[in-house]
């Protein structure tokens, strides 16, 4: 339940975490949900494990939406849900306002067809070439061949991939294969995307060129995008909301930026830590000074965002407060296109100090988490 | 081929004749039956496009029995069938049913597994693109298992020239009748030696142009 909850506030600029405070009855969203998975339950037989546990995840129209989690959580058979490869033993799954679990088989279909998908391997017909793939779902659909040519001609140039329309699959690379695979995802002009791990496959090169491509893509076609993903760096480069799963559970949601930036549940801090570090080695720690008699050495990791991101906030500290500041490691980055900075300092000088100090800093709005020494 | 007789050379060529005929026959039969019921097996195992336990394992139960049965025991043991169809029990015409239906139940699973090995992710994917089931079949799922379907019908080809050595227990002539009435039952060696090498060409001659067609039609 609180899940259910939690998701319906997620509309920025609400909180997160607020199920406690939220009413029954919540208002309707600003946009309209393009996808809305509404307390989908999900058993296998097999082992009798619950692969989704009371999950509800809603995306806005026009956003990208990731799912993050390691393998086994249950963001594959969530995103699965959506066109029902897979049907939840219990929920509701809405896309453009149409409830699909009331659908004929006949219904469905013509749904599926306004739903891309996109798959980690690929899964291209290998005696098809390029041209005969992307025009699959168009022959599905029963589109004259004429008009599905001049569709192909169409979209092979969005993709990159006009000089290859009369190759087939195994002469492409992964990167061109998932190219096609996105062609023929957009050809039925579908107004919604899911990324299967459409870049596990991929090399961290091709990766960020797909990633690009589907951010390209996403702006000129008006898409509405939903991926699941294991790598915390794929939520960075291309998301605007992201859900962590685990345990067929969503324990965390949120902007990008904010999850990034105040992450809460464990899990998410490690998928965090993956992509903007883990606090200070222990071979540097090591080589830092000790502190001076009557003196303590305190490290702390400090997040830098929002306005005072970019003020001299160390040398302010330094001198106010009188104490010695070490920067160990620091960088900045770019989230969601917000500036952050994470930065590891050591403070010497007297416990009262380092206290205020790391208060002060507080009240600026950074984030300060004491790292044990 | 001096070394035979000019009338052994007319048996010979019209034993060729024979075991072409029977072995061209059967194996279009079994390709023609054989691959709705790999299909039908196929779609209803579990996991597959219908799953339905009651019609896949008795059609599995009977395609494995008609596999295990040994081929001259099943020759005679459809006599009456047999009859029934081609109106005789003797002769090359009355040997093609009992081929026909050996070689359906062989070819059954080898093109069941042939479409086991298609990627389910690509079934999937259609599935996703909204096809029909029938559209999965006709579209995905025997265009990817081509290769495989023709690698089957090769090996069941050449299993069909060993088969039908034994047409002759029902009088249906062919090469291998030729050589156990002449080179085995006469000791004529060289009939024998003549029979052999010709069905050694004939099987790989066979073999050769399935793997030609396989290479041709995989793009992997």
């Amino acid at each position: 339940m609180a899940d259910l909850l939690a998701e319906r506030v997620a509309a920025p600029p609400a909180p997160r975490h607020m199920a406690d405070a939220m009413p029954d009855s919540p208002s309707p969203p600003v946009t309209p949900w393009a996808i809305s998975l509404d307390r989908l339950t999900r058993r296998f037989a097999r082992g009798n494990t619950l692969a989704l546990d009371d999950v509800s995840v809603s995306v806005r129209e026009g956003e990208v939406f990731g799912i993050v989690g390691r393998s086994g959580a249950g963001k594959s058979t969530l995103i699965r849900c959506v066109n029902l490869l897979e049907r939840p033993d219990a929920g509701r799954v809405t896309v453009l306002g149409q409830d699909l679990l009331a659908l004929d088989d006949a219904g469905l279909r013509a749904a599926r067809r306004g739903i891309g998908m996109v798959f980690q391997h690929f899964n291209l017909h290998s005696r098809r070439t390029v041209a005969e793939n992307v025009a699959f779902p168009l022959e599905v659909a029963g589109l004259p061949a004429a008009e599905r040519r001049a569709r192909v001609a169409e979209i092979l140039p969005l993709v990159g991939l006009e000089g290859k329309r009369d190759a087939y699959p195994a002469q492409l690379s992964g990167g061109q294969k998932q190219r096609v695979g996105i062609a023929r995802a957009l050809a039925s002009r579908p107004r919604i995307l899911l990324c299967d791990e459409a870049t596990s496959a991929l090399d961290p090169e091709t990766t960020r060129e797909i990633l690009a491509l589907i951010r390209d893509l996403r702006a000129k076609l008006d898409l509405t995008v939903l991926l699941i993903t294991h790598e915390m760096a794929v939520v960075k480069a291309i998301c605007d909301r992201v859900a962590v799963m685990e345990a067929g559970r969503v324990i965390e949601h949120g902007p990008v930026f904010s999850v990034f930036t105040r992450p809460e549940h464990p899990t998410t801090r490690s998928f965090v830590a993956e992509v903007i570090g883990h606090g200070v080695p222990a071979s540097t720690l090591a080589r830092l000074p000790a502190p001076r008699p009557g003196e303590r050495r305190r490290l702390a990791q400090v997040v830098f965002t929002g306005p005072n991101s970019t003020r001299a906030v160390v040398s302010e500290a330094s001198r106010d407060f009188g104490l010695d500041i070490n920067i160990v490691s620091g960088r900045v980055d770019d989230i969601a296109g917000e500036p952050f900075g994470v930065m590891a300092l050591a403070a010497y000088g007297p416990d009262g100090a380092i206290d205020a100090a790391f208060g002060w800093m507080r009240d600026l709005g950074l984030t300060v988490t004491e790292i044990a020494p | 081929m001096s070394w035979l007789a000019p009338a052994l050379q007319d048996l010979l060529v019209e034993a060729l004749w024979d075991t072409a005929l029977m072995v061209g026959a059967s194996a279009a039969i079994a390709v023609i039956i054989g691959l709705p019921i790999a299909l039908l097996l196929h779609a209803t195992a579990p996991g597959g496009l219908a799953p339905n336990a009651w019609l896949n394992r008795p059609l599995g139960l009977v395609v494995n029995a008609t596999r295990s049965t040994p081929f001259i025991i099943l020759m005679v043991a459809i006599v009456p069938f047999t009859r029934l169809v081609a109106g005789t029990s003797i002769g090359t015409g009355a040997a093609i049913v009992p081929l026909a239906l050996a070689a359906t139940a062989f070819l059954a699973r080898l093109f069941e597994n042939a479409l086991r090995e298609v990627d389910p992710g690509v079934i999937e994917a259609a599935r996703a693109m909204g096809a029909t089931r029938m559209q999965i079949v006709a579209k995905v799922l025997v265009p990817e298992a081509l290769p495989g379907l023709v690698a089957a019908t090769t090996v069941a080809l050449v299993s069909l020239v060993g088969f039908s050595a034994m047409a002759g227990a029902v009088g249906g002539g062919g090469l291998g009748d030729l050589g156990i009435r002449f080179g085995y039952q006469r000791f004529m060696p060289e009939v024998m030696a003549t029979v052999v090498v010709i069905l050694i060409v004939f099987v790989q001659a066979l073999q050769s142009l399935g793997d030609w067609l396989v290479r041709r039609l995989s793009h992997r």
